[in-house]
């Protein structure tokens, strides 16, 4: 046979306006648990700082806290964090093969969920918060 | 990538369909393509063509033909009839305006799976998509995945091999003495479970639209694993063989590659439950695994 050809990576990232709710539920789903897991470090790193005392734990938290970015931050992390623990239980429905037929409204219905979470959230997060 | 074509706003009139010099590998057309000339119009313009008319946009490639190494686009307008799918338009182009456009057909019924095209940004079979459904100008492409031998004919063997690895054919523990063969009978209740997966044609939609078996060519992709849980859920093969082919199936690149993203189970044209029929086999595997007596 002669020579044939391969339209590539490239073509293929392209596709990504052809992706339907399972794919971008499984794409959000990956890229959550890797900002969770970034996160995490973060976490730890904080946590660290009372090794020193609890002096050095109290100035860190608050210095933090009193950054505004940081506040947003913690709104999107809620957000990450909601996303993923909602599609996570979608995902074990479908590892059960519970509503497969309803995997996409599933989905949908979890991205509404976080939304409204979120926005919840906010007054909470940025109480007090100085720009 | 591929190079889509730019339609001039006001077509070059050209050879009207009937001429016979529109057909036939030596055509014009040809000829200027063996000197690496663009083709700018290979259809009759649309007002040409009498009552409404449907664009196509036909991926085109032939390593053979120096005109043609580069992909590009074709566009192709076809007089539109009531109930037409996308293969007779294709097939309209081909018989009518270009004999060297190249795709495979077979049944014309969705029995065969030749004509799994990529339509529109979706695996579908040309033979059961109505053009009444679709945008235009519709864009026909081969199946994404695969690579390309020409035109909208790709080359299916790593499929074929795939469906291969999970031996499709029916085995049985204890053949019985020719003198005194029986029929194997099937409960209805067992028939009703496989009856889904025993609809594959082997057309290839899932395999290309799945982006696991995009990533990992091992993979043995929804179409095997399907064919697998056809054999694997028949009560009629007993106990050891189903061990056996759960052993080929929980290997590293078998069930346990797919990721639920459900891509297969949506473009499948016999309407497979195939995500389900995966997620049932990794059940399967796990409990084969606990399973200590």
């Amino acid at each position: 046979m002669s020579q044939s050809y391969n339209r590539g990576l490239i073509e293929d990232f392209g596709r990504w306006k052809e992706f339907s709710a399972g794919m971008w539920a499984w794409i959000f789903h990956k890229f959550t648990g890797w900002m969770l897991i970034g996160y995490l470090f973060t976490h730890i790193a904080v946590l660290s700082s009372s090794l020193t005392g609890p002096e050095a734990y109290t100035n860190t938290i608050g210095g933090l806290e009193s950054l505004f970015i940081v506040r947003v931050l913690e709104v999107g992390l809620l957000a990450v964090a909601v996303f993923h623990i909602l599609n996570g239980l979608r995902l074990l429905m479908v590892d059960l093969g519970v509503g497969l037929e309803a995997q996409d409204k599933s989905f949908y219905a979890s991205l509404v969920l976080t939304a409204i979470i979120t926005v919840a959230s906010v007054p909470t997060f940025l109480d007090g918060v100085t720009l | 990538m591929s190079t889509q074509q730019q339609q001039p706003e006001e077509p070059q009139s050209q050879e009207a369909p009937e001429d016979p010099e529109m057909r036939g590998a030596e055509s014009p057309v040809d000829e200027k393509e063996k000197q690496g000339g663009d083709i700018d119009q290979q259809t009759t313009p649309e007002d040409e063509l009498e009552g409404e008319t449907v664009h196509i946009k036909v991926f085109r490639y032939d390593p053979e033909v120096e005109g043609k190494q580069e992909p590009r686009f074709d566009d192709f307008h076809v007089p539109f009839e009531k109930g037409m799918t996308v293969l007779d338009a294709v097939m309209y182009a081909r018989d009518t305006y270009d004999s060297s456009l190249t795709f495979r057909h077979s049944c014309r019924q969705a029995v065969c799976g030749s004509d799994a095209f990529f339509v529109n940004g979706k695996q579908r079979l040309g033979c059961k998509t109505q053009i009444a459904d679709l945008e235009q100008p519709i864009r026909i492409e081969p199946l994404p995945h695969q690579e390309v031998v020409k035109d909208l004919v790709v080359d299916m063997d790593h499929f074929y091999d795939q469906m291969h690895t999970v031996e499709p054919y029916f085995q049985d523990e204890d053949t019985p003495n020719p003198a005194d063969l029986e029929e194997q009978r099937q409960s209805p209740e067992n028939r009703e479970k496989i009856k889904m997966s025993s609809r594959c044609i082997w057309c290839g939609a899932c395999m290309s639209s799945c982006n696991i078996a995009a990533g990992d060519n091992d993979y043995l992709g929804p179409a095997a694993i399907n064919k697998a849980y056809k054999f694997a859920m028949d009560d009629r093969e007993g106990e050891e063989i189903k061990e056996h082919r759960l052993r080929i199936l929980e290997q590293e690149h078998g069930v346990w590659r797919c990721q639920t993203q459900f891509s297969c189970t949506e473009v499948c044209p016999k309407d497979i439950p195939l995500t389900e029929h995966i997620q049932e086999l990794k059940r399967e595997a796990v409990k084969k695994n606990l399973k200590f007596w």
